[in-house]
């Protein structure tokens, strides 16, 4: 062997390892600092007229009423109407960001998104189906999102099901979750053809996915299932790492890959299902954001999954601010203007990115 | 003795692989495993670290049974060198080499961590592809890497798949001399998948030669490498030569 190492140096490597990692602190710390500030902005705009100062005033005079003052106006105005709709967005956001990263790293697939497993044609072919027949699990006003939350995870865990028999590969998943896609998509359409003219287009709506339905108990719920599910696949991040370098070398390495595999993707799913049965299917930041944010920080999922989904907090707000300014006081659907505002973007990153892998 | 395999029987649905194959492992011992393509070199290395189960007999590992033990324990104990990685996504060599602690730490890895993981790939030589992506480097460098990661994991039995093929012929040497050295300076152990007869013949103490999913021959480099056993299990002419200690395989010409 040729003494080559006298090149580089143990420290110098460390130091650059260091740099490399405080990097990736930054981002995490320039995202959380980017989505207060998108959200101030956000609160600000509308048909009241509020300046950002009162906007966030008003948002501090609850907490601390001695230090910040508020009116009555930006008070209702803030808490009532804006303010549930962009920490919708927020938490929509995160979790189809950490979602959207866990599963293309669990797939090794660069095309996989939270939708994947067919959370969305499952959503979409439940909604409609309360929509268009009037029929599902639950009654009342809950009818549109039980339907959508209990058949997207029908959807998911059929898949599930099915490739574990096979040995849960991510290529019998990606596949079995397309064919799902086509079964829900065409009965889905089955329903449509059958429809009112009226109902049908109400479906459509649903499926484009927006932030309008967003109440404080809605937000409370989303954020219950953040908290209960993204720690754990935080905790499973390295795990998801050393998977990522094939199966048999992580088995190899210890880690129990079918399990991991599974339990991973039954938490993303339930996470999935929960923002989207009240969105409707936001599709696009679940596979952007996991992209942007590797071509930012690399890919050690430890730090992938919360910068993702910070990025994807950040793309869904800044999206919905432009969707309801725009044409303002029309609000076009936020699903929408994601992949309009956001493919660009992505299409740029890809074309411009150094490297011919993911 | 560290590993005791006892005829182990594996198929893939039905078809079988692996017939009957009992094989031991010493402290300090290369045992190089040949064989014509096909054979069930890969599929054994597998068996042996349970990334797949045998559906018929008993591998030891230090005495214990691998099927009452976890997959995390046998981490600690043996690594796994695969023929090659392809990764989808980006990973610093040094984050790559860092995953070979994975048996050893939760979910942090610590300062203790990367002083190890530093050291390994000073010893290996590839220190200045430290923060350059895997996918980057090239091939030889990359068998590198993956056998750092082994390293890294503090195993007392290294299991390689073909850790040659890809590779032109010095970093070929470069690679062997790598694993005869570790051996030798950490005293562990190491079972290599080979297709290079006189690679076999340099490097490894022992060598098990097979032929149909079975065992065909077994003992020294010598003793197995000869034109008898050769043409029986390639079905190919061969001249051997002696340098008084290794033999050296001169091919000829494939037999009808």
């Amino acid at each position: 062997m040729k003494a080559k190492h006298s090149l580089v140096t143990k420290e110098e490597v460390k130091e650059q390892y260091n740099k490399f990692v405080g990097r990736k602190f930054f981002f995490i710390f320039f995202f959380s600092v980017l989505v207060v500030i998108i959200s101030g902005i956000s609160t600000s705009l509308g048909s009241a007229d509020i300046s950002i100062w009162d906007a966030y005033s008003a948002i501090l005079h609850k907490f601390f009423p001695n230090y910040f003052e508020s009116d009555w106006l930006a008070d209702a105005c803030v808490w009532n109407l804006r303010l549930p709709r962009i920490l919708m967005g927020i938490v929509a956001g995160i979790g189809l960001g950490v979602a959207g990263s866990v599963m293309q790293a669990i797939l090794r697939n660069p095309l996989a998104s939270p939708y994947t497993l067919g959370i969305s044609s499952g959503a979409g072919f439940g909604a409609s189906l309360a929509i268009l027949a009037g029929a599902g699990i639950v009654s009342g006003k809950y009818l549109i999102i039980g339907n959508a939350f209990v058949f997207s995870l029908l959807c998911s865990f059929i898949i599930l099901g099915l490739s574990s028999r096979k040995g849960a590969t991510p290529e019998t998943m990606i596949l079995a979750g397309i064919a799902m896609m086509y079964l829900f998509g065409a009965m889905t359409t089955i329903l449509q053809y059958f429809g009112e003219a009226e109902a049908v287009k109400e479906a459509v709506f649903w499926m484009v996915g927006d932030l309008d339905r967003s109440s404080w108990p809605k937000l409370t719920l989303i954020t219950g299932a953040l908290v209960c599910c993204i720690p754990l696949l935080i905790i499973k991040s390295w795990d998801l790492n050393v998977m990522g370098a094939g199966d048999e070398t992580a088995t190899s390495l210890g880690v129990n890959v079918k399990r991991t595999r599974i339990v991973t993707m039954v938490v993303a799913t339930l996470l999935v299902a929960c923002i989207v049965c009240f969105t409707g299917t936001i599709g696009f930041i679940g596979l952007v954001a996991p992209h942007l944010t590797r071509l930012a920080i690399g890919g050690d999922n430890r730090f992938v999954l919360p910068v993702s989904g910070l990025l994807g907090a950040v793309l869904l707000i800044s999206a919905d601010l432009v969707a309801r300014n725009i044409i303002a006081p029309v609000i076009l659907p936020v699903g929408a203007v994601t992949a309009f505002m956001g493919a660009p973007l992505f299409l740029y990153m890809i074309m411009r990115r150094g490297r011919e892998y993911w | 003795m560290r590993l005791k395999v006892n005829n182990i029987e594996f198929a893939y649905n039905s078809t079988p692989v692996l017939e009957n194959i009992s094989m031991e492992l010493d402290r300090s011992e290369v045992l190089g495993i040949v064989g014509p393509n096909g054979t069930g070199k890969s599929t054994l290395i597998r068996c042996i670290d349970r990334i797949l189960k045998p559906q018929q007999g008993t591998i030891l590992l230090d005495e214990h049974d691998i099927t009452n033990m976890k997959q995390m324990d046998i981490a600690r104990k043996m690594g796994y060198v695969p023929q090659s990685t392809t990764r989808v996504f980006p990973a610093s060599v040094i984050d790559t080499v860092l995953m070979g602690r994975r048996p050893h730490l939760g979910w942090k890895s610590s300062e203790e961590d990367m002083d190890k993981v530093l050291e390994i790939l000073e010893l290996l030589g590839i220190m200045e592809f430290a923060m350059k992506d895997f996918n980057e480097i090239s091939g030889g460098q990359q068998q590198k890497v993956l056998i750092a990661r082994a390293l890294a994991q503090e195993a007392d039995i290294l299991l390689l798949d073909e850790p040659t093929s890809n590779l032109d012929i010095r970093h070929q040497l470069e690679v062997m001399e790598i694993m005869k050295n570790v051996v030798k300076k950490k005293g562990i152990s190491a079972v290599m998948a080979i297709h290079d007869l006189n690679l076999a013949s340099r490097y490894t103490d022992r060598i098990l030669m097979m032929n149909e999913g079975r065992i065909f021959a077994t003992g020294d480099p010598a003793s197995v490498l000869t034109i008898e056993n050769i043409k029986h299990a390639y079905g190919v002419e061969v001249l051997v030569k002696s340098d008084g200690e290794r033999p050296y395989i001169i091919p000829l010409r494939p037999i009808n």
